[in-house]
């Protein structure tokens, strides 16, 4: 193992873990809103909106993530607005992990037993207060493994950015292993920076579900 | 816990890792030995006699590209492979053996065709091949039979006429690995590079917009303009690229043979004639 490619090279790793980290938390934030919209669509009763969430979902999800990115690099700018590798992989992968989001929640709150519901809405509550109030903080432990699961997903599949030129940390170890030869440790310093960043989420995410399991 | 099971995976993955690598570079040893015992077998008996062996057999095996558009191109339709290295390996084969069409072409790769060459299966190598003080530790190069260089393809109508007009707040388009990347940030420091897994990527980049300019061999860029007629190359080459035809070390007569053959295309205005036909325009004087 030659640690000298990390310490000549540091620059251009943290420069690439910054793009990662970066792009990684934006398509996290756009996942879950619009993963959260869309599922909402797929359990509502408005026929329209059902058949949108459920036609975006089974699009979205059995395509691969791949074809996403390209559509968003390549279809902008045929239409006259280029978006850069960078925006394009982002809202790629967030369109893309918001299909699966959305199947998570809504399998979330579909796993809250139908009698809830009932209950709370001949005691007088709205459908709106019955969700915030009763289905939802339900649905959110049954959710939550099943979401970490999503997450740390995207955080890996934001490599595909480098396809794309986006800047993230698999394309400047790319740079970097074209120009030291030594591909086998320049990638395994990439796993470790990897890692850095899923190994934190899997055990927050672990240690979140382990609290919300005491509260009830 | 977790942090264990992390390194156990990684562990697993490095372990794994090294059988490729041991794998790969087992196939590579064998593959050098095999050629280098070769070659030298071969050598001695040919040295110099090697043209002697070519008229007994009475056809030149040449390994020319067979993926390169403009170079070495196997039509898919017609199977018929064509290009410039083509049509001089027809020319060399009319000088040693007076029939241009007594010669067989063996698909090469950049990482075959010196195993090849040093192991007899062909007598020369023309394929788009520049001559590098590396290479010729291994093979022996005839005189430049194409001077490539590197150059950029815009759209056409673009503001860039040139390196001169690349600026720092250019976009430059390239292939990962390339040494035009380097050469660019060298002649232009500074500038945006965005790189790519291969041509064909960064030239759809371009296309959509991504870039302003792609830069590589011209040669390459020639091939891509020729695909798209709202492309072209544009300015002088940057760079120094000269292509060369390789053959055995110490087949000395067959250099001469070929240098003869460049001489006499050069004198007779074929090469000129052979090079407008697939580049499209003369070569620079």
């Amino acid at each position: 193992m030659d640690f000298s490619i990390l310490t000549d090279y540091f620059g251009l790793y943290l420069e690439g873990f910054w793009g990662t980290i970066l792009s990684s938390v934006l398509a996290l934030i756009g996942s879950f809103l619009l993963g959260s919209v869309i599922a909402v669509f797929r359990i509502t009763t408005v026929k329209g909106l059902r058949w949108f969430g459920t036609g975006y979902v089974e699009f979205v999800r059995n395509i691969p993530l791949l074809l996403v990115v390209y559509i968003f690099y390549y279809g902008p700018s045929a239409l006259g607005f280029p978006l850069d590798g960078f925006k394009a992989g982002t809202i790629g992968l967030a369109v893309y992990t918001s299909a699966f989001i959305a199947e998570a929640i809504r399998a979330g709150i579909m796993a809250v037993p139908k009698g809830q519901m009932e209950a709370a809405r001949s005691s007088g509550l709205s459908y709106i207060q019955t969700m915030m109030h009763v289905i939802l903080p339900q649905a959110i432990k049954l959710v939550i493994p099943p979401l970490g699961n999503q997450f740390i997903n995207l955080i890996k599949n934001s490599s595909v950015l480098t396809i794309v030129a986006g800047m993230d940390l698999m394309y400047f170890a790319d740079s970097i292993s074209t120009e030291t030869y030594r591909t086998f440790d320049t990638y395994i310093f990439v796993a470790v920076f990897y890692l850095v960043l899923t190994l934190p989420l899997s055990y927050g995410v672990r240690v979140w579900e382990r609290r919300l399991q005491r509260k009830y | 816990m977790n942090k264990f099971k992390s390194f156990k995976w990684l562990s697993v993955l490095m372990v794994a890792a090294l059988f490729v690598i041991a794998g790969c570079g087992n196939n590579n040893n064998a593959g050098n030995n095999s050629a280098a015992s070769g070659g030298n077998a071969a050598g001695n008996a040919a040295d110099s006699a090697a043209i002697a062996k070519i008229k007994e057999r009475g056809k030149l095996l040449v390994g020319v590209k067979y993926d390169t558009r403009l170079f070495g191109l196997k039509d898919p339709a017609s199977g018929n492979v064509e290009g410039f290295d083509i049509d001089i390996s027809k020319a060399i084969a009319k000088h040693i053996l007076g029939d241009e069409n007594a010669i067989e072409l063996k698909e090469v790769t950049s990482k075959t065709r010196i195993p090849m060459l040093n192991n007899g299966e062909i007598d020369m190598v023309v394929a788009t091949m520049t001559i590098t003080e590396e290479r010729k530790k291994e093979v022996d190069f005839s005189d430049v039979y194409f001077q490539a260089g590197q150059s950029l393809l815009v759209k056409k109508g673009s503001p860039i006429t040139g390196l001169e007009s690349v600026t720092k707040d250019t976009k430059i388009l390239g292939s990962k690995g390339a040494t035009s990347i380097k050469n660019i940030k060298e002649k232009v420091p500074g500038v945006t590079v965005l790189e790519f897994d291969n041509y064909q990527d960064a030239f759809a980049a371009l296309k959509a917009g991504q870039g302003d300019a792609l830069t590589t061999d011209d040669a390459i860029l020639y091939g891509m303009a020729s695909q798209d007629d709202g492309y072209e190359v544009v300015g002088k080459p940057f760079t120094d690229e000269p292509y060369g035809i390789a053959v055995q070390k110490g087949n000395t007569d067959v250099v001469k043979a070929i240098n003869d053959t460049l001489a006499e295309l050069k004198a007779n205005g074929e090469y000129d004639a052979i090079y407008t036909k697939w580049i499209g325009k003369a070569p620079a004087k």
